[in-house]
């Protein structure tokens, strides 16, 4: 593999993993966070959440409406909650990144797409992402200097 | 394998699927299940539960489909799709006179040639938009599903009736149009081995059909063929070619988006049709995916203020703002280079070179948090497609619950970073192809790096 190939994959790498794994400038947080969600259709309310890593996040459903569900991604946890009743889960968000929370239960035509967001990333978001584009049209550069040395072979 | 004239491996240099390919069956049969799941798709919508995702109707098409459309055949296969698409099955039975002629030399209908002035995507590009204003309806609403299904099969038949060979998929479909634009950067690849010996063919079989089959559907003369957007994969080519001359390669991944004896590999309407499903993929990310519920509603409430308001936003950003953006980008770069040859207008049709990779890696990263999400309705919809409470395949009670959370934002980041690095790759290359000096050309190049990777990172920050 010619030097500069090798480098393109490298920062290929780098690239991706600047947008998906674990973000190490960040020290572990302690300490417990109540969210209270309500569920409408079709939505979260509030639709963002943010909590620190290390924390132990209680999660408190109430429905708005109709019955609704919560799933949350990455940390495979459900809620069922009728509406006027309130359901609680809590864990440890030890995974750093953004999840999305879905409705698990068929509560109407935009039932598919109501999400919400927990965030847990201490370091700012936007930083991973500046950094992920970056590299990745680093490594499209570099990459240009191995199609030239392909044509001068 | 034996390498073909054009660059890549020649697949039909193996007998058994060169027979394979060239005998009908295969494909009518492949064509005639999608017809049969078409249609089964169309009377579910029409009749099965209004529920969505408990209608087979939607999860077959917008789900399954989908993905495979956008996640592999597309990336992989470029038209494939196009070959076995049931869409313009009656139309063309119709226009043959039989549901598996051959002779190439016998066609009915009327038969008058498509007009001048349309031969472009114009129609697909705003056929597209029109279809991308009512998605939300169309992707949750299984009637509404089986109305547009319905309503495309019945154009195709007309324009059929009255038009010469496939005008329908070539210059209407509205998914045909992504697909083209796309399946430039795939492989897969219908070629002539030595355009040499097709130029001095007396009888061009292959554009005008003989005995064998039909002349190319898809209006394209396959002797000069050197782009995927512009052949359907339908074959006939390779079953009327007298001299055995036509192949299909695996060609070098987007070997098509390479500038074209020295003009930018796109035109205008095709850097526009990247516009257009680059802004999709932008606003469907933000739509179906992102938390925020105003969007959401004003996406579905068609006909209310939010929802002209939400219409007037992508109209805006696919046909206005980001050409205005790679317009921008393009004169400052033409500027930064001292006025190289070609212009601005070549300068931007450069510039949208990256759209392809770019647009690509984006609908790749929503099929797939979509796919993921909801592929287990798929599951339970088989099993009771109509929504009346029958158990066929013993799934139907499955539990609904999304696939590989952890993986998949891995999965779309792998996508969304390959696109735009392969944007990036590309972009520099067009212009350092066309531009005298390599330093004009990375002067030029700049600016329009630079937005494309704030683009990227604008898809990375509404699909992770």
């Amino acid at each position: 593999m010619s030097l500069p190939r090798a480098a393109s994959l490298t920062l290929l790498a780098l690239a991706l993993a600047a947008l998906v794994a674990p973000w190490p400038f960040t020290s572990p947080a302690v300490g417990e966070r109540v969210v209270r969600l309500t569920a409408r259709q079709f939505a979260f309310d509030p639709p963002q959440v943010e909590v620190a890593q290390g924390e132990r996040v209680v999660l408190e459903l109430t429905s708005a409406d109709v019955v609704h569900g919560l799933y949350l991604d990455g940390y495979d946890i459900e809620l069922k909650v009728d509406p006027g009743q309130r359901a609680r889960a809590s864990f440890i968000a030890d995974q750093v990144g953004t999840f999305r929370m879905r409705c698990s239960v068929t509560c109407g035509p935009l039932h598919p797409f109501m999400i919400g967001e927990l965030k847990v990333r201490p370091a700012g978001g936007g930083a991973r992402i500046l950094l992920g584009a970056s590299l990745a049209t680093l490594a499209g550069l570099v990459g240009l200097r191995d199609d030239d040395e392909a044509l001068r072979d | 394998m034996k390498r073909s004239g054009t660059e890549g491996f020649e697949l039909t240099a193996r007998p058994w699927l060169r027979r394979l390919l060239v005998s009908r069956w295969p494909q009518w049969s492949l064509m005639a299940v999608a017809l049969a799941f078409f249609a089964y798709v169309v009377l579910a919508g029409f009749f099965g539960t209004p529920v969505g995702n408990r209608n087979i109707a939607i999860t077959l098409v917008w789900i399954a489909w989908w993905a495979a459309l956008v996640l592999v055949l597309v990336p992989v296969g470029g038209r494939l799709w196009c070959s076995i698409c049931p869409i313009p099955a009656p139309g063309e039975w119709l226009q043959r006179g039989g549901l598996m002629a051959s002779d190439g030399r016998r066609t009915r209908g009327l038969k008058r040639r498509w007009p001048r002035r349309l031969r472009s995507l114009w129609l697909q590009n705003a056929g597209f938009l029109a279809l991308a204003l009512f998605s939300a309806v169309i992707l949750t609403t299984p009637r509404v599903t089986a109305w547009v299904l319905l309503g495309l099969v019945l154009l195709a038949v007309a324009v059929s009736l009255v038009f010469e060979r496939r005008a329908f998929c070539r210059y209407l479909c509205p998914v045909g149009g992504f697909i083209g634009i796309y399946a430039l950067a795939a492989p897969l690849a219908l070629r002539v081995r030595d355009p040499d010996v097709c130029r001095t063919h007396p009888t061009k079989d292959c554009y005008r059909g003989n005995a064998q089959g039909f002349g190319c559907p898809w209006m394209t003369y396959p002797g000069t063929l050197d782009r995927n957007a512009d052949c359907g994969l339908c074959l006939e080519c390779l079953r009327t070619c007298p001299l055995d001359n036509v192949t299909v390669v695996l060609q070098p991944l987007g070997a098509d988006l390479g500038p074209r004896r020295g003009r930018p590999p796109l035109s205008i309407d095709e850097a526009y049709k990247g516009f257009i499903l680059l802004a999709a993929a932008l606003v469907y990310g933000a739509v179906m995916m992102g938390p925020w519920s105003a969007l959401k509603d004003a996406a579905f409430q068609v006909g209310s203020g939010p929802w002209f308001l939400y219409a007037a936003g992508l109209l805006l950003l696919a046909l206005l703002l980001l050409p205005g953006l790679y317009l921008l980008a393009a004169w400052i770069g033409d500027r930064l280079a001292r006025r190289p040859a070609g212009g601005l207008r070549r300068g931007f049709l450069l510039a949208a070179t990256g759209l392809i990779p770019l647009g690509l890696g984006g609908w790749i990263a929503f099929s797939l948090g979509f796919l993921f999400a909801n592929g287990s309705y798929v599951l339970s919809t088989l099993s009771d497609p109509l929504g009346w409470g029958w158990d066929l395949l013993g799934t139907a009670g499955l539990a609904w619950r999304p696939a590989l959370t952890g993986l998949v934002p891995a999965l779309q980041g792998a996508a969304l970073v390959a696109g735009l690095a392969w944007a990036t790759r590309l972009t520099s290359r067009a212009f350092a192809e066309t531009t005298e000096s390599r330093r004009a050309a990375l002067r030029r190049a700049a600016p329009v790096l630079l937005l494309q990777a704030a683009l990227g990172a604008a898809l990375m920050g509404v699909m992770l």
